[in-house]
């Protein structure tokens, strides 16, 4: 399906005009942001370092240290921007981090659960129990060739670059989001974690969810292919097109693009 | 009395004495005990509580912080808990009286009251010294307690469990417990409060841990809201023993646990571990004076806080290292979680080393939850108390994870997590 087939797809993400500054300081990072995913649709964000790309992965999470101070983020035809994290990825937001964060002193397994059983009690289901919960983990983590002996550690704790990316991949599998960030989640793996790593994520294409690609390169997208490519600079999407654009901006880089927008 | 004296007493130290004289009939003892408690007494209205003057109580000024003494209370309510750790053997003193049992499981026991009614008990009966004001008030008013000769190369199969029970009102109770030689087991002294009503308690452990013995004891304080804890463990440890000794406050308003250990058998070693659960307007101070007297001893102690509301901890170590005391290796550390502004916890380590080959060290942290961490347990869909309440688990549950048995485990985090569903 060509980037103009989906203008009929139900919107399932769209940011309109949205300024994000970092609270602490004040710093303006987003700068009258315009875009907008449908569901189904695979979206891969480009830009140079610096261009704000982490920034709206944070923003579209909820975390507490970036401000909004104009514009709107709608998810499903709803503002989210006074939802904490914890109700934003209840609805179905997730977040792949670029560096998952180690987190002594809790078990990995007892994490998923909590975050499977709490996601499933703000929507109203009942808990899992404890028998599905496993076969849930192993049917995922075998997907991924992840060892279940790692998910006893404390999470993240003495995992590998390649590891910690797998095992976000794998929270995601478990929690079954509809909305997909996945923040360069090509760094620090070789190539064939990343062909992993993209074949955990294509598992999860489907017609009622959406993923947004983050990456700084065009290899990861010769694994996930995306439907549409934007590209950030200093805060906006300076220009959208279809996968096309990513093997344009592999050949000539960012200087002509952003050239022409200036 | 001369008028003097009795303008200085508090209201609280007034009413300490005057429930002395209303008790004087009922607490158990023969000629000897009787002269000793009526000399601890004396010396209580001589010195009155201690107040921040005194070094040892500088930072829990017992003066001040002790504003009244429950009356005496019925036991209504109080009866024996089910263990923390299923299949354990339970002595149960309730309202400060031990039922009346001679065994548990296979070990003799004895009650406390018959031993200060022969005079038996009065040896360990004294404080400790001047500034002992926990001695000197267990000393006055202790009415029972277990007394407990473990023999040599005995195996507890299952945890002992000594549990101190009340639903409020004065409570003074002891607990003199030697482990012969190559002794194994896990003990656990448990307090714990069934109302809201207040308590007074004070409470003496006196364990001598023989040769080559390995034990483990754990004490577990869950007082009432109301209720203030005045605790104190003496240990004497022998050649080649080891003692994990936990100490976890949960509980009470006014909470002193005294630790006076002394390490005098070559070989021998202690881990000490602290966790320590403060909210609300309440005060707790850990008061460690530990001794290594003789060469090639060793211990490492960690104690863990986590501080809410405006609750306010004290820790004070002190390692002394004797001169003969060479070879000693001790590792002392108190990292804390402050998790509101007004949150306070005061850390006071003290080495005096005597010694010129030893290793001695100690730290000291203090921090807030991680908001990386939080903000990346809530982007999982984990609501914010929640998360937190995993941080501040994960924060202590190391400590208790070193128990490594998986029963232990399991109640310490029991009560751990009971604590925290009340207070995050």
């Amino acid at each position: 399906m060509s980037y103009a087939d989906r203008t009929q797809e139900p919107k399932m993400l769209e940011i309109k005009n949205l300024h994000a500054r970092i609270a602490e300081d004040g710093t303006e990072i987003i700068r009258g942001l315009n875009l907008t995913v449908k569901a189904g649709e695979v979206a891969a964000i480009m830009g140079p370092n610096g261009s704000g790309k982490s920034t709206l992965s944070y923003v579209l999470s909820g975390r507490e240290d970036y401000e909004v101070t104009e514009g709107d983020i709608l998810y499903n035809g709803e503002s989210i921007l006074e939802l904490d994290p914890a109700e934003r990825a209840a609805k179905g937001v997730f977040l792949a981090f670029q560096y998952p964060v180690e987190i002594p002193g809790v078990a990995t397994m007892q994490f998923l659960k909590v975050a499977m059983n709490e996601q499933r009690k703000a929507r109203g289901e009942d808990e899992l129990t404890t028998p599905d919960f496993m076969r849930r983990v192993k049917d995922a983590a075998a997907k991924l060739q992840i060892n279940t002996e790692m998910l006893k550690r404390p999470l993240n704790v003495g995992f590998s670059g390649g590891e910690k990316k797998r095992a976000e991949i794998l929270q995601m599998a478990l929690l079954e989001p509809k909305l997909c960030v996945l923040d360069e989640t090509d760094s620090g793996l070789d190539i064939d974690a990343l062909k992993v790593v993209a074949d955990g994520v294509n598992a999860l294409r489907s017609p009622d969810r959406a993923v947004i690609v983050i990456t700084h390169y065009q290899r990861l997208l010769d694994y996930i292919v995306p439907d549409t490519v934007h590209v950030l600079y200093k805060g906006q999407v300076i220009k959208s097109g279809d996968k096309t654009l990513a093997y344009e901006l592999e050949a000539n880089g960012y200087a002509d693009i952003i050239g022409a927008a200036a | 009395m001369n008028m003097q004296t009795t303008s200085r007493l508090t209201a609280a130290e007034s009413a300490l004495i005057e429930a002395f004289n209303q008790q004087i009939g009922e607490l158990p003892g023969n000629g000897a005990v009787t002269a000793l408690r009526d000399r601890l007494l004396d010396d209580l209205k001589k010195e009155g509580l201690p107040t921040r003057r005194i070094e040892a109580w500088h930072y829990t000024d017992l003066k001040n912080l002790l504003r009244s003494v429950p009356a005496q209370a019925g036991d209504a309510g109080a009866e024996a808990l089910e263990p923390l750790v299923d299949g354990s053997s339970v002595l149960a003193v309730i309202q400060g009286r031990a039922a009346n049992k001679t065994s548990a499981g296979d070990l003799a026991v004895s009650v406390y009251s018959e031993k200060l009614t022969d005079g038996s008990a009065v040896e360990g009966l004294d404080a400790l010294g001047r500034d002992d004001a926990i001695g000197r008030i267990n000393g006055s008013f202790v009415k029972d307690g277990y007394v407990i000769d473990v023999p040599d190369g005995t195996e507890l199969e299952e945890p002992l469990e000594i549990q101190f029970v009340h639903a409020g009102g004065d409570i003074h109770t002891r607990l003199p417990v030697s482990f012969g030689a190559n002794v194994k087991g896990v003990v656990i002294e448990r307090h714990h409060s069934v109302t809201g009503d207040a308590a007074l308690v004070s409470h003496v452990s006196d364990i001598t841990v023989g040769q080559g013995t390995e034990l483990t004891w754990i004490i577990v304080q869950q007082q009432g809201t109301e209720d203030t804890h005045l605790g104190q463990i003496r240990v004497n440890l022998g050649a080649d023993a080891k003692l994990k000794l936990f100490v976890i406050n949960a509980g009470g308003k006014l909470v002193r646990q005294e630790l006076n250990i002394k390490v005098t058998g070559e070989g021998a070693y202690l881990t000490l571990r602290g966790i320590n659960l403060l909210g609300a307007d309440t005060h707790t101070d850990v008061t460690m004076v530990l001794g290594h007297d003789v060469p090639s001893t060793g211990s490492t102690e960690v104690i863990r806080n986590v501080v809410f509301d405006r609750a306010k901890g004290v820790f004070q170590g002190m390692i002394r290292v004797a001169p003969d005391a060479q070879k000693t290796d001790a590792k002392m550390a108190c990292n804390t979680l402050l998790m509101s502004d007004d949150a306070e916890f005061s850390v006071k380590p003290e080495l005096e080393i005597f010694a010129d080959d030893v290793q001695c060290g100690h730290g000291a942290t203090v921090a807030d939850i991680d908001h990386n961490h939080l903000y990346y347990m809530m982007a999982r869909g984990i609501p914010e108390n929640k998360a937190r309440a995993m941080l501040v688990n994960a924060f202590v549950a190391e400590i208790v994870e070193e128990l490594e048995d998986e029963a232990l485990v399991e109640a310490l985090e029991g009560v751990i997590s009971a604590w925290l569903e009340k207070h995050v």
